[in-house]
């Protein structure tokens, strides 16, 4: 039979299958069990990168105008929607219309999209429609003998 | 109180999300097969365009202002997702009324508190997933309703997409007064005829009837409705009509399970009975939803809730294929550990099956034929598990031949495809 399962969030929800050994909760009334010091549990890499897994989504990056923070052409993006564009911050931008990544930064009472590539200008916000979409908190870079 | 929240022109606006080039142009989502419009955004509904219009029928000037998009229900069903948990930030009560509503239960919170809580909810929800929201407060779910549609359209509460309806208050008597009674929840054209002959032709003058009355006139439901108005709860969830172009089928357990073969069992009972009602009122389906979730008033009990979208290659009403698809979502959604409290089916983009547009195995099923089939998939997902996949293949169409589905203008599955990401530049 031919259907395609799609799953809803990959950058979601799904608490990691087993985060906590299901009797720790149902001790904490009682005298703490010794051997919960070493219950170490398998190390969960997309709880470490998403906080946060419904406002969080993942974004392919183009271009080379961040190299400078580290994020090249093809990179995967982790973008938190729920984090405050704080000037400093990389962020997720819809600039005319268009997803554009860059990092917001003040200068006195201006507003700017600037890149981390000194072949590309600084972008001023005033007088431009511009929404911020999240901002960018990781990046998966691999390299060579990794498979995609 | 209980609040209904509702995600304003849903699909349009998940794509928007990722395509913000569409923001405040004219956009509609086109049904399976691209046949007709599903979706559409503002700017297309100021355009005299009605739900449900033929893609052909479309007027030349409409067609070269508007974008077109086939539906996209991974991408739908993963940012309904997103909403739900989001709204789970507010409240542990959250009940799944359609892909893009909500009731959230509000019960011993201060009233007062409510209009700036549900801003706050309002403002998250936008912010973490991009998808703007109404929210509806009232006692009832009927009430809730009506204050929805308020927060949405009327002059006096759109601008803030929140409206509070307290019973018999002085706006909830404004709002019914306004209302005509067949744009209740609940109450169809013809019982609004017979209504109106009895001098009752605003939602007012429903809620100022006798209950009595009206249970001997019409029926027990709509008696529960003059109940409703009036503020005091008597309508179940599972009660309610369903929402057009939607069909789900739902239980609550008898008890918590953690039981797989549970999950399994009440999923493709679920799947089942979904396709019967699909068969009896003739329409086909092309996209199926799982949702799965713990008791959220057992706080003791570690929480979990999830949802999953299996798209049909092709539109459908065999249970066989539906139960199949709920199978599979089923291995996605499952985890171990957890103590199961509801499980559903829900029918996403139902269309006539009149106007499907090959048929390949029309052959109607009788009861017996139909646990006959059952049977037979079973063994065939048997064979399949333990002498490994494609050992058994049905004799239907493949993905890709000409019956596929057509989706030609659909987006990116952005959130749940690798290959799909959004790219930024």
């Amino acid at each position: 039979m031919t259907t395609t399962a799609s799953w809803v969030g990959s950058a979601a929800l799904n608490p990691a299958p087993q985060p906590l050994p299901m009797f720790a909760s149902a001790v904490r009334a009682g005298f703490p069990s010794p051997a919960d010091d070493h219950l170490d549990a398998e190390m969960d890499l997309h709880g470490y990168v998403v906080k946060r897994p419904a406002a969080t989504f993942f974004a392919r990056s183009e271009g080379d105008s961040m190299i400078g923070d580290g994020i090249h052409h093809g990179d995967l993006l982790v973008v938190d929607r729920s984090l405050e564009p704080l000037p400093g911050r990389v962020i997720v931008v819809a600039l005319d219309g268009e997803l554009t990544v860059k990092r917001l930064e003040r200068v006195g009472q201006r507003t700017y999209l600037s890149a981390s590539n000194p072949a590309y200008q600084p972008i001023p916000l005033e007088g431009r429609e511009a929404h911020v979409w999240g901002v960018v908190t990781h990046v998966l870079h691999s390299l060579p003998g990794a498979t995609p | 109180m209980i609040a209904l929240v509702d995600c304003n022109n849903f699909y349009v606006s998940c794509e928007r999300v990722f395509n913000p080039a569409l923001e405040g142009r004219p956009v509609g989502v086109l049904s399976n097969n691209d046949g007709c419009i599903v979706a559409r955004s503002n700017e297309l509904k100021a355009m005299g365009v009605e739900m449900g219009t033929a893609k052909h029928l479309l007027p030349p000037s409409i067609r070269r202002q508007v974008t077109l998009l086939s539906s996209n229900y991974a991408l739908y069903g993963d940012m309904s997702r997103r909403v739900t948990d989001v709204l789970a930030e507010f409240s542990p009560d959250v009940e799944v009324y359609s892909i893009d509503e909500s009731f959230v239960g509000f019960h011993g919170f201060d009233s007062a508190t409510l209009e700036a809580r549900g801003q706050r909810l309002r403002q998250t929800v936008q912010q973490w997933t991009g998808i703007p929201v109404s929210v509806g407060f009232a006692p009832t779910r009927v009430l809730a309703k009506v204050a929805n549609h308020a927060a949405k359209k009327h002059p006096g509460y759109r601008d803030q997409g929140v409206c509070l309806l307290a019973a018999d208050s002085p706006a909830t008597q404004a709002l019914l007064k306004q209302l005509p009674v067949t744009e209740i929840w609940g109450i169809a054209r013809r019982t609004g005829e017979r209504l109106r002959v009895m001098g009752i032709e605003t939602a007012w003058q429903l809620r100022e009837a006798d209950p009595k009355q009206i249970r001997r006139r019409f029926s027990v439901v709509q008696e529960r409705i003059v109940w409703e108005l009036r503020g005091q709860p008597s309508i179940q969830l599972d009660d309610m009509i369903q929402p057009k172009q939607q069909m789900m089928v739902s239980r609550s357990f008898g008890r918590l399970t953690s039981s797989p073969h549970d999950l399994r069992e009440a999923l493709r009972q679920h799947a089942a009975r979904a396709g019967e009602k699909l068969r009896a009122q003739q329409s086909v389906t092309s996209a199926v939803m799982l949702l799965v979730r713990t008791n959220a008033f057992r706080q003791d009990l570690p929480q979990y809730r999830n949802r999953v979208v299996v798209t049909l290659d092709r539109p459908t009403d065999d249970s066989r294929e539906l139960i199949h698809a709920a199978i599979q979502g089923l291995r996605l959604l499952w985890r171990k550990g957890y103590a199961y409290h509801k499980a559903g089916v829900m029918l996403l983009d139902l269309s006539p099956k009149a106007n499907r547009q090959l048929t390949l195995t029309e052959t109607p099923q009788t009861e017996e034929e139909a646990k006959r089939s059952e049977r037979l998939m079973a063994t065939v997902d048997t064979l399949n598990r333990e002498l490994g996949r494609g050992t058994i293949q049905l004799g239907l169409p493949r993905a890709g031949n000409a019956w596929a589905l057509r989706s030609e203008h659909r987006t990116p599955r952005y959130t749940t495809q690798w290959e799909e990401l959004v790219h930024v530049r």
